[in-house]
């Protein structure tokens, strides 16, 4: 549990002091946000669905956590996404991973 | 969400990359508008919209008044709309009470005046403990406050989303708004600190 954990002075999740914090930490975070809030101002689903998802993914996080592990918003944030997708019919978990691999297969210097 | 055992092994970045191929292939999502999306909150929308909403609250009155009766109404008065933006209630920091604001369950947080949150507003640590401990998380955060103040802890969730209007600091009589809305910081408009003078 958090109980008595001290907030992070360091890291991504430490209070800044001032307000020129980066929105995003890494690019897939930007990505997933951003596919989130098309999908939804496209009329793919409701906020509050995607809401609840969200908190159930969270609370899942807080009660499975393990030692040291470090929480990431986002994480939470896509399998949200992905759990309401897969709810709605639009995207399968399967249909994700099967393409994920197909990716991971491409060849390093794919992209230059 | 059921996830394989090989989907754990491949890193986050690849998955969120196959969704976004997936959703794009099947006309889903339309990848000019994502990256509109993803720009207007990455540049255009932040804290500094808030700023005017409380510069203008500490100079006009009957607009202070027209936004602690009605946040949402009178923040679009200055053009700050849209999504995460229904239900903003704006509540006033005092000498003797100061209010901070946390989302509990997720992350609710008034997106048109200040944006994203950052990442400590969505930590566990902080969703936890300033609910139990406000005045040592405040205190660890920069924020000394006296004894005597009284500090109200506000849960935002879809249906309320809490906007703290700052004290306004002391020596800035002869400030202009657009000068006062540069002293006010998205912790400040959060509760978790208070405006500065220059």
């Amino acid at each position: 549990m958090t109980a008595s954990a001290p907030l992070e002075v360091d890291g991504p999740a430490a209070p800044p002091r001032s307000n020129g914090e980066l929105v995003f930490a890494e690019p897939w975070e930007s990505r997933a946000f951003g596919l989130a809030v098309t999908l939804h101002d496209a009329g793919a689903f409701e906020w509050s669905q995607f809401q609840a998802a969200l908190i159930a993914q969270i609370a899942a996080w807080e009660r499975g956590r393990e030692a040291g592990e470090c929480f990431s918003y986002y994480r939470c944030w896509l399998a949200a996404l992905e759990s309401v997708l897969a709810e709605t019919g639009l995207v399968t978990a399967n249909d994700v991973t099967q393409r994920a691999a197909l990716l991971a297969a491409r060849p390093p210097d794919h992209d230059h | 969400m059921t996830e394989t055992t090989s989907s754990e092994r491949l890193p986050i970045a690849l998955r969120t990359e196959a969704l976004e191929q997936l959703l794009t292939e099947r006309g889903l999502v339309d990848p000019a508008v994502m990256d509109k999306f993803i720009q207007m909150y990455e540049t255009a929308v932040g804290p500094m919209n808030g700023a005017k909403v409380i510069a203008k609250a500490w100079t006009d009155p009957e607009y202070r008044a027209r936004l602690l009766s009605d946040g949402t109404a009178a923040i679009a008065e200055l053009g700050f709309k849209g999504s995460q933006g229904e239900h903003i209630v704006v509540i006033e920091n005092t000498a003797n009470t100061h209010n901070v604001v946390v989302c509990t369950l997720c992350s609710c947080y008034p997106w048109p005046v200040l944006g994203l949150p950052p990442s400590w507003y969505k930590d566990p640590a902080y969703r936890a403990r300033i609910v139990r401990e406000p005045r040592a998380v405040l205190a660890e955060m920069g924020l000394e406050l006296p004894a005597e103040t009284e500090i109200v802890v506000r849960d935002s969730s879809s249906e309320v989303r809490w906007l703290v209007l700052p004290e306004r600091p002391d020596g800035t009589d002869d400030l202009s708004e657009e000068q006062l809305a540069e002293l006010v910081t998205r912790d400040a408009m959060v509760g978790v600190a208070k405006v500065e003078a220059p």
